[in-house]
């Protein structure tokens, strides 16, 4: 079994099925992804893109999907630069836990020297952070400060 | 938010850290090696961390990997930056290391 490169935990206070119900839906996620649209079928074997403005930032495959528990899908980066790259993988888990969830996402599977790696490690913190902000509060966080596979300055909101 | 000061607020929690920084996904065996801890200390730290969510660990066959995980640093730096202040922030931080190393 391969170790996965980054793990990301969240709690939030939420019932299973909203947290599932907002990662699953592209209206839903650009509020807290920084303006990426999220699309995909619920079932393994769909393919899943990351758009914004128009332009195809990443792609992938669903490979586990297990409502409203478990989401696991391929990440390839779209970007010029990082394109070359082999996809790497995303774990999404969602656990019930007295009162809240607990939101684990688990990145693996990067190149040696990967690029994407770097673009990641920014991005995940500042999704998880806003939707929990969102399902919590109603509110989003700032909008996103730098450019990256995940977003960029643009307003979430 | 009050157990992520707390956790952060001690010297050995934050040298564990920054060693998970360095290296992320290290099993207690690997955390311990060249610490002037006591194993019984570097789990201890390990607990607080944990219930603070700053460490995130994930079983793989018979280990325990241990995870720098940054989201509640992320959410109080959110509570506290203004909504633009970010860029400049980044910029200032840039400087000071570029000026230190």
């Amino acid at each position: 079994m391969s170790k996965p490169t980054f793990v990301y935990v969240t709690y939030i206070r939420a019932t299973p099925e909203k947290v599932w119900g907002v990662l699953t839906d592209p209206k839903a996620t650009p509020a807290f992804w920084g303006g990426v649209t999220v699309a995909f079928e619920q079932r393994v074997g769909s393919p899943l893109t990351m758009e914004r403005d128009g332009t195809t930032k990443v792609t992938g495959e669903i490979l586990v999907c297990d409502p409203p528990r478990r989401l696991v899908y391929t990440f390839h980066a779209e970007q010029p630069e990082v394109r070359h790259e082999q996809a790497s993988r995303v774990s999404i888990e969602i656990e019930s836990v007295p009162g809240q969830v607990k939101l684990t996402v688990l990145h693996e599977g990067f190149a040696a020297d990967s690029k994407v790696l770097g673009m990641i490690s920014q991005g995940w913190p500042r999704i998880l952070s806003s939707l929990k902000s969102l399902m919590e509060t109603g509110q989003v966080l700032a909008p996103f400060a730098n450019a990256d596979t995940h977003g960029d300055g643009r307003s979430a909101a | 938010m009050d157990a992520v000061f707390k956790a952060l607020a001690d010297a050995s929690r934050r040298q564990l850290l920054d060693r998970l920084r360095e290296r992320n996904g290290q099993t207690l065996g690997e955390l311990c090696a060249n610490l002037a801890m006591t194993r019984q200390a570097v789990t201890k730290h390990l607990g607080i961390l944990e219930d603070a969510n700053l460490v995130a660990t994930v079983k793989r066959g018979r280990e325990k990997l241990h995870y720098l995980n940054p989201v509640p640093i992320h959410e109080i730096a959110e509570r506290w930056i203004g909504k633009y202040e970010g860029h400049r922030l980044r910029a200032l931080a840039d400087l000071k290391k570029g000026l230190e190393e």
